[in-house]
């Protein structure tokens, strides 16, 4: 049996982004993301033109992933906190709700406390929005649902055009 | 597990390159790396050994264009082969849509594939996954050597199931696309049935 999968709809979509633009405001942070636990980058907001979110989103989730390992061979259920000091930019890297991570890269203009002042409330909120986003994917596939999904009338020519 | 995004229409799916050390695992995602598109592919990152042994992951995004309106992005991965790497491999295999096994054709890993396929059952059991319903690829690498065993040998002990296999001489690439085309169908057939 596979693991659900992770839906996005546009509604909460749209509140994710206001409060990562929220958050990178208030923490006066140069790039904010969101990553899932299996590395896929959920959405990201801030001076993310010259940066390779792709990347960054995979090696956050390996990140998390070996510390997890780690913690579970100290007893411990996870580290919820991670934080990378560079010479010019920092990572904090924190976990949310289990299932999701949340990462502020910031500099000087910032600093470690006001960070995580700022992480904490916006977790919460975060927190909110990701749990009505499982109810809302529970109550879509519930019974005569399944029929709506833009997946169902996939053929194998579609497939093969992906590889042209 | 994919990720469906409604809002951007895009869906993301994780596959990961499964098999044991030396097998071509990297040297698939490479062959990949080089023969696509600029357009259709991110950085690869791998984070190796100085010996330039896998030490954690390869990862490689490619966008292969789009289905019914949704941009389909593939992340692939693989795990370092290396027996004592267990742990790591673990985590890998968190989230994943689709495995091609890789195998080293060679008669004298024979024994190293079944061990790793015996791994990659159970590690996919501690994810909460079952092998035989997990969209799985078998590839017979490093036909090109003199010292291969016989693919039907291998079908039979690697592959007992009938899954689509290939052979495979992943540093010239022959068959690297024809396993990506396989596993990216499996995955996506997946996704049709919900």
């Amino acid at each position: 049996m596979l693991g659900s999968d992770l839906v996005m709809y546009e509604e909460e979509f749209k509140k994710i982004d206001g409060e990562l633009q929220r958050l990178l405001q208030q923490a006066n942070a140069k790039v904010v993301f969101l990553v899932d636990k299996n590395g896929q980058l959920i959405a990201a907001t801030g001076e993310t033109e010259n940066l390779d979110t792709t990347s960054l989103a995979s090696l956050t989730a390996g990140n998390i992933a070996a510390t997890g390992g780690m913690a579970k061979l100290l007893g411990e259920k996870e580290f919820s906190i991670l934080f990378h000091e560079g010479v010019r930019d920092n990572i904090h890297i924190s976990i949310i709700g289990q299932r999701v991570i949340l990462v502020v890269i910031f500099d000087q203009r910032s600093s470690l406390g006001l960070v995580r002042l700022r992480v904490k409330k916006s977790a919460e909120i975060f927190g909110g929005i990701f749990n009505q986003l499982l109810q809302k994917v529970e109550t879509e596939k519930g019974p005569g649902k399944g029929a709506e999904s833009p997946f169902a009338e996939i053929t194998d020519e579609d497939i093969d055009k992906l590889f042209g | 597990m994919s990720f469906i995004n409604y809002s951007s229409r895009e869906i993301n799916c994780k596959i990961v390159f499964y098999g044991p050390g030396l097998c071509g695992k990297t040297t698939n995602l490479q062959w990949i790396y080089k023969k696509t598109n600029p357009d259709s592919k991110g950085k690869m990152i791998s984070l190796a050994t100085e010996t330039e042994r896998t030490l954690f992951f390869d990862f490689l995004p490619l966008a292969l264009g789009e289905i019914r309106g949704f941009k389909t992005r593939f992340h692939l991965y693989t795990v370092p082969g290396q027996v004592f790497y267990d742990a790591s491999r673990k985590l890998i295999l968190k989230g994943v849509d689709g495995v091609v096994f890789v195998a080293d054709s060679q008669i004298e890993r024979m024994e190293a594939n079944i061990e790793s396929i015996e791994n990659l059952r159970l590690n996919l059991a501690e994810q909460g996954y079952n092998m035989d319903i997990v969209p799985l690829i078998i590839q017979y690498n490093k036909r090109d050597l003199p010292n291969v065993v016989p693919v039907d040998d291998m079908r039979r002990a690697l592959n007992p199931r009938h899954l689509p296999d290939f052979d495979a001489v992943a540093s010239e690439g022959t068959g690297v696309f024809d396993t990506l085309k396989a596993i990216a169908k499996l995955v996506i057939m997946q996704l049709k049935k919900g």
